[in-house]
């Protein structure tokens, strides 16, 4: 196969038929909020496409980000239209180890220079000069900002490399960053989500593919196409919570009956994601279907926005104490004023 | 930290402690005061009678009852509101559960046995909005009048934005309206954390003194001998 052949000669040659791809290219326009006859126009201009370089760094990370990518349901069109990049540096499913894989990593650089797409998992850890992450003797810092030199476009794929996730959690004790905080001069498109879902990675490619742009992104820089509606928009249990009915706990009546989650601490209401629609393991389930609720994971600091359990609305402090002390200062406060008011008074009457 | 979290953490947290730090410095000081020495003739001998007053001003006297009919119709409205959609709107239930957890030591239904009843979101939001139109009434009646409209001041202005403002935000919110759901509900917490912290310090400090000062002043006409 001609590593940098179309992606529809990669098709034919993997024995996709022309019916599957269409039915990929249907889904994807619809997840992509295109009318229906745009199907026929992605198809055409992903067949025709020539098949990037992809070059996936992975920094402070857990592979959650590739696991779920490769939970793909293989072989589903959607992990074909993956392989059908030239994937020329990925540390987890590489055959290649150390001096070789790093070489081949150079090698696509520079032979791509320019062209390439750089997918980027994991934040980038600061501290230290970078010393808490290297890899071949090369810090992250370092091999992101060389890498992004010559990127055509970035994606920043999963929540640690889109806002820092878990590693920058309170107290960020790396000092990591997600790859905008070091790559300024160029569009980052993230693909939040702890993992994100596959098809939203893959979907995020094809848009590249066929319209050679950066899809249209949000404010937080994903793209509106997966990232539009909340969770709780989208949510099969939306009704429940229209009618009042809630869960109380995870194993009462309301919760067996699938009712609404809000109480139990769901994060669906601020979630922006396309887990309600999209679902995971080939369209089995998300979490909220599993019972359990939304834990947030595609928005910033997540980690760090209290209590999982805890409803939205409550607050997030726990100062119990500190109310105690704000209650008792007023109460001396008043009755120091009490006192000075007699005092005056008292003098007052004195001088009378 | 975004502004929802800002708002939930911080700003919420604070605001609290300004309101009760304010809320117990205003009562405790007040209630501290010294009596001003009264010294005439009780015109009726026993002046505790006098709160009888507390109850009777919950109409308005028979002499102005039909100038004031729409005022205190209008009161009545947008109080009787602003309390349904205090106690019972779910995630407001919630906040006060969680907010007096630390006081109780647990939730409400697991110590009394009892669950703090809530109403439907669409029950909660004709109030807001009967509580709302009330309100825009109450204030066209302020400034169309003459003679409220001299008596007013920078307090009631503000004290009636500060308590209009987190319904229209609530409401914002519950619909999912105008903005990213986050987004209105950061607003809403933020409206709120506005009203705690201006609350002990303007005219809503009422919510916590009417019946005292009725009271007692119902307590000084009746030794003054004045009708009630």
């Amino acid at each position: 196969m001609d590593p940098q052949g179309t992606v529809g000669e990669a098709l034919r040659h993997q024995g996709v038929s022309r019916r599957s791809f269409l039915k990929f290219c249907a889904a994807m326009a619809s997840m992509m909020g295109l009318p229906p006859d745009a199907a026929a126009a992605i198809a055409e201009s992903l067949a025709k496409a020539r098949r990037p370089s992809v070059i996936w760094l992975p920094f402070q990370e857990c592979t959650g980000c590739t696991e779920s990518l490769t939970r793909s349901n293989s072989p589903t069109v959607e992990s074909m239209i993956f392989n059908m990049i030239s994937l020329d540096y990925h540390e987890t499913l590489f055959a290649a180890a150390g001096e070789a894989a790093e070489a081949a990593r150079e090698k696509a650089i520079k032979e791509n220079f320019g062209r390439y797409l750089l997918l980027v998992d994991g934040s980038i850890p600061t501290g230290l000069d970078g010393a808490y992450s290297c890899i071949g003797g090369v810090s992250n810092v370092q091999m992101l900002q060389e890498a992004a030199k010559g990127a055509a476009a970035i994606v920043a794929i999963g929540t640690c490399a889109a806002f820092g996730g878990l590693p920058k959690a309170n107290p960020n004790p790396t000092g990591a960053v997600p790859v905008s905080a070091l790559v300024t001069d160029r569009p980052v498109i993230n693909v939040s989500g702890c993992p994100p879902i596959p098809v939203v990675i893959t979907g995020v490619l094809a848009h590249y593919l066929t319209f050679g742009s950066v899809p249209e992104l949000d404010a937080l820089g994903r793209p509106k196409a997966f990232y539009g509606d909340t969770i709780h928009d989208r949510c099969y249990r939306r009704p429940f919570y229209d009618q009042g009915k809630f869960a109380k706990t995870f194993d009462d009546e309301g919760a067996r009956s699938g009712w609404c989650l809000y109480e139990l601490g769901c994060k669906g209401p601020v979630t922006y994601n396309a887990c309600a629609t999209v679902k995971w393991n080939d369209g089995t389930s998300f979490p909220i279907e599993s019972g359990h609720g939304c834990l947030g994971c595609s928005e910033p600091d997540f980690w760090d926005k209290g209590d999982f359990y805890k409803a939205l609305p409550t607050g997030t402090w726990s100062a119990g104490r500190t109310l105690a002390v704000a209650a008792a200062a007023g109460a001396a406060v008043g009755a120091a004023a009490a006192a000075v008011s007699r005092r005056r008074q008292a003098a007052i009457a004195k001088e009378k | 930290m975004d502004l929802l979290s800002v708002a939930r953490g911080p700003a919420l947290h604070y605001a609290l402690f300004i309101f009760l730090f304010g809320v117990l410095w205003r009562l405790v000081g007040v209630s501290l005061l010294a009596a001003k020495p009264d010294y005439s003739e009780p015109r009726r001998p026993a002046s505790w009678k006098g709160l009888r007053m507390i109850v009777l001003r919950f109409w308005p006297r028979r002499e102005f009852a039909a100038r004031s009919a729409m005022t205190s119709a209008l009161g009545y409205v947008f109080h009787a509101g602003l309390f349904i959609v205090f106690f019972f709107c779910l995630p407001h239930v919630l906040f006060l559960e969680d907010l007096f957890k630390p006081l109780f030591g647990g939730n409400l239904t697991r110590l009394t046995g009892l669950s703090w009843p809530y109403l439907s979101g669409g029950l909660i939001m004709m109030s807001a909005a009967v509580t709302v139109a009330a309100l825009v009434a109450l204030l066209v009646h302020r400034i169309a009048s003459p003679v409220k409209r001299l008596i007013s001041n920078f307090d009631d202005y503000f004290s009636w934005l500060v308590t209009t403002i987190p319904l229209l935000t609530g409401m914002l919110a519950s619909a999912h309206l105008g903005a990213p759901y986050q987004t209105l509900l950061a607003l809403h917490i933020l409206s709120v954390d506005l009203l705690l912290v201006w609350f002990p310090f303007g005219k809503l400090m009422h919510s916590f003194t009417i019946f005292v000062v009725r009271g007692i002043s119902g307590m000084s006409y009746e030794r003054k001998g004045a009708a009630l």
